[in-house]
């Protein structure tokens, strides 16, 4: 992504595998593939990276990628030459190229509690990533917007939902969109894209429909409580129904959720941070009858019940589907919890649930939340007999540990 | 254009606007469903298995990757997109516009395209359904279930096309296609190859490969139809039967990496040595080509035939990539050659092209084989083992058509009766091969496992690993 900038990526066909089914040349938009009686290529000025031959190749071939220097891609005449694709001069990291720098900036930040970008569970689903750009963002339909926290909340937080109508927005629980707010900035400039996290499961906020949930806290202060107005917050905060978005992504291939079989997991959040623990808990929720296996465990925090999204719909989540945990740190009369607290009390399943091969951990919200939860999960290792500075490398190395936090 | 999922069968074709279509079709969804109970994959319907479900017919939507009981999987109605001022783009009635409707007068010649298309889709089907049984890999078995389900989803197409424009014709045709049975001496299904046996794994293999492949030429002749609503449906079928090549092409690809693995390891090429090591030895793999090749060959019909010219020149039947071919597109005056057995040689003689329609699609059938063969031949070529796949001569081994009533031999000579019986065992598997690679056929389902006559693949299904778990038990 901050490659240099002579770097591209160059889009090739796998002549190894491919079975010259023509698919690709009758897809492509832009006509930037063709034949001879050897292989089929890909004209390297014409393509747009637009991956619409992608999903249909049969193969998987189409989906070869190298990087080259800009000024000297491989030749037509190269590629027709050839009997098995150049090897790779340096290891690709699926995708990356198609997000925008400042995609990545925020994705470095957001995920730098676990060392930088990850792999996902091995059994996650395959992601789409970066279909729609700044230069071609897809436009969505808010369809429904009203506020989950109490009117007495300190925070006004938003259930969106935003409808692609017959544009192909696909999405896993985990992934993030970004929208574009409209207008410019103070400086003439167009907006900065602002990511969210989608808050509904891959089948759509309802199941079969083609639209994304999103969960958004109405920013009206910054870090340090001064008076701000967030322009991206307060342009979704406000939509109406029937009102129209620009969205860009989605984004995202490390913070996914395992799919197989008697995989389970734990989710610890605050806030906003609980929109892709909604869209993975709905995602189970929606195959309970599949029975197959697993646990769930949820610790989420907020300041008082009235202001955490979704209270009222966890409540009803049968208790053998979901263990949940809420800390309030705010409720009159009571000491402060916080979620580090919880899974100190609720040792023994964290112990249990950590040394479980087949559970994946998720972590999403503030900053701050994150040393506490580290030292949380220290000291239920102490307790346990295990070595949480040993542990949290194997968890990674597993791709069973994930941090989004901002 | 999206497909209508609140209906009880998805489509793009607007059906809910047709409430006659529609339930005509919702009658007929049952006993699909009934068929496919019975006739199906054998023991499958409680598993999970990663399929690719069309969601739309644009490029982002129609290859959705998800865990599906078969019994559920969504068959629709999907057609390509209209092409705005479609013309009838070949015979008399070139430069007209493309019809929306049956013309009366094409009626019953259209049905009889359609059904003899359609009936092969549940054919193949029930020729394959105890394969499950003897997978060699969960990757296999989910392949096995994406070509069934797909050729299920292509009966569907083509009953659309017969309920929706031939009316109570169509509707008896629809529910016959559902009561043949392949190889049911009583009610066989039309076409011969749809009535032979596919027994293990590498006849599958081959006959994705090949007859899958004359399913391809077959519907991109529907696809340049002159009825609009054929061509249509045709064109979005191709883009599923690519999948059906791959598999197949892929597959025995695999069984040669396999036994060059094991040629190259124990530095041998001797077939009993190799069977011995538990491989498929080369020249059993050319014997089943050779089979598979030449009874398919057949489904073209008589390289002669008044038939296939009466559908070109109405306009019901193109050829292959009719629009991109420099001609008058009439074929008046032009002449194409066809083989013909004179004595004991054969002779080429030149005849009207009109009606070598069928010749001239088994040729381009037989080139984009050859090709398919020479991409096969790379693997033996990077090892250094002399042997290279050949297709043998059109006339070889066929039922149908001018070569009929001789033998010919692969390399393209007339036989005696004699020599014919004598030899004819090299040239086509035996039944010791048959019981040979039956014997082979164990069961393989541990994740990222493959029997070991077969090589892993290159790439997994929808980038995922070669190891996923593509089908889970229940």
């Amino acid at each position: 992504m901050n490659a240099p900038a002579e770097l591209v990526r160059q889009h090739l066909i796998d002549p190894e595998i491919c079975i010259r089914c023509n698919t690709c040349e009758e897809t492509c938009p832009v006509d930037a593939i063709t034949h001879d009686a050897r292989n089929y290529v890909v004209k390297f000025e014409v393509c747009e990276g637009c991956r619409a031959c992608v999903a249909p190749c049969p193969t998987g071939a189409i989906d070869s990628w190298r990087k080259v220097a800009k000024a000297r891609p491989f030749s037509l005449a190269e590629q027709f030459g050839w009997d098995a694709l150049p090897p790779e001069t340096e290891p690709e990291a699926g995708g990356e190229a198609w997000i925008p720098d400042e995609v990545a900036r925020i994705t470095a930040i957001a995920t730098a509690g676990q060392g930088g970008i990850a792999a996902p569970p091995w059994s996650a689903a395959h992601p789409y990533i970066g279909l729609y750009t700044l230069a071609r963002p897809a436009i969505a339909t808010c369809t429904g917007n009203y506020r989950l926290t109490a009117d007495d909340a300190s925070s006004a937080i938003h259930h969106i939902v935003l409808d692609f109508g017959k544009t192909a927005f696909p999405v896993l629980e985990g992934q993030s969109l970004g929208v574009v707010p409209p207008g410019v900035d103070a400086s003439g400039k167009p907006h900065h894209v602002r990511l969210y996290s989608i808050a509904s499961p891959r089948n759509g906020e309802r199941p079969g429909y083609n639209n994304v949930a999103l969960t958004v806290k109405r920013v009206t202060a910054d870090r340090d409580g001064r008076p701000v107005r967030g322009v991206a917050s307060n342009f979704l905060c406000d939509l109406k129904k029937g009102d129209t978005v620009q969205v860009v992504g989605p984004y995202g291939a490390s913070f996914l959720m395992p799919n197989h079989p008697g995989s389970s997991i734990m989710m610890i959040c605050t806030g906003t941070g609980s929109a892709p623990m909604r869209a993975m808990t709905e995602r189970r929720r929606r195959r309970i009858g599949l029975r197959e296996g697993g646990e769930l465990t949820l610790f989420f925090g907020a300041r008082a019940p009235g202001e955490l999204p979704y209270f009222g719909p966890l409540m009803k989540l049968p208790k053998d589907f979901i263990d949940i945990n809420l800390a309030f740190s705010r409720v009159p009369g009571e000491p402060k919890r916080y979620v580090q607290d919880l899974i100190r009390a609720r040792h023994e399943r964290v112990a249990a649930m950590l040394a479980d091969e087949n559970c994946y951990i998720y972590i999403c919200g503030l900053k701050g939340m994150e040393t506490g939860v580290d030292e949380a999960f220290a000291d239920v290792c102490r307790r346990h007999g295990l070595d949480w500075a040993q542990l949290l490398p194997q968890l990674k190395a597993q791709a069973r540990y994930h941090v989004e936090t901002y | 254009m999206s497909i209508n999922y609140s209906e009880r069968i998805p489509n793009n074709v607007d059906l809910a606007s047709n409430k006659t279509l529609q339930r005509a079709l919702e009658h007929w969804q049952p006993r699909y469903l009934d068929w496919w109970r019975e006739m199906g994959p054998e023991r499958s319907a409680t598993l999970d298995v990663y399929l690719r479900t069309a969601v739309s017919v644009d490029p982002q939507g129609w290859a959705h990757f998800d865990y599906v009981r078969m019994p559920d999987y969504r068959w629709g109605i999907f057609l390509t997109p209209p092409e705005p001022d479609r013309k009838v783009n070949f015979g008399v009635h070139k430069g007209e516009p493309a019809w929306q409707e049956v013309p009366g007068e094409y009626r019953s010649t259209l049905r009889r395209i359609i059904v003899t298309q359609g009936d092969t889709e549940p054919a193949s089907v029930e020729q394959q359904r105890h394969l499950g049984l003897t997978c060699p890999s969960l990757y296999d078995l989910r392949n096995l279930f994406q070509v069934n389900v797909e050729e299920g989803r292509h009966l569907w197409a083509m009953v659309y096309l017969l309920h929706g424009y031939f009316g109570r014709d169509g509707r008896e045709e629809a529910e016959a296609l559902l009561e043949r049975r392949s190889g049911d001496a009583d009610n066989p299904r039309i076409l011969t190859a749809f009535n032979e046996k596919t027994p293990d794994w590498l006849s599958f293999f081959m006959f994705t490969f090949i007859t899958d492949r004359d399913g391809k030429f077959q519907l991109a002749a529907l696809a340049e139809s002159g009825f609009d609503p054929l061509a249509r449906t045709c064109r979005f079928m191709l883009t599923e039967e690519a999948h059906h090549l791959f598999v197949g092409e892929s597959g025995v690809a695999r069984i040669i990496q396999r036994t060059c693995d094991v040629m190259s390891q124990h530095k041998t090429d001797d077939p009993a040595k190799l069977r011995g090591l538990g491989v498929i030895d080369l020249p059993t793999l050319q014997r089943y080509l050779n089979f598979h090749f030449s009874v398919t060959s057949d489904l073209y019909g008589s390289e002669v035939s008044s038939n296939a010219a009466t559908f070109y020149s109405n306009g019901l039947k193109g050829r292959f990539e009719e629009t991109k071919i420099g001609d008058d597109h009439r074929l008046e005056g032009a002449e194409y050659p066809v083989m013909e057995v004179v004595g004991d040689t054969i002779v080429t003689k030149h005849v009207p092209a009109l009606t070598a329609l069928n010749e001239r699609l088994r040729d381009d059938w037989v080139r984009d084989v050859d090709a398919a063969i020479g991409r096969w031949n790379r693997i033996p070529e990077k090892a250094g083992i002399p042997f290279r796949f050949k297709l043998p001569h059109k006339g070889f081994h066929r039922r149908i058509g001018v070569f009929a009533e001789s033998h010919i031999s692969p390399d393209g000579r007339v036989l005696s009766e004699a020599e014919w019986t004598h030899r004819h065992r090299e040239w086509l598997p035996t039944v010791e091969d048959h019981a040979f690679v039956q014997s082979l056929m164990g069961r393989v389902t541990e994740p990222g496992k493959f029997a070991n006559w077969i090589a892993p693949p290159a790439r997994g299904i929808n980038n995922q690993p070669v190891s996923f778990e593509y089908v889970r038990f229940n």
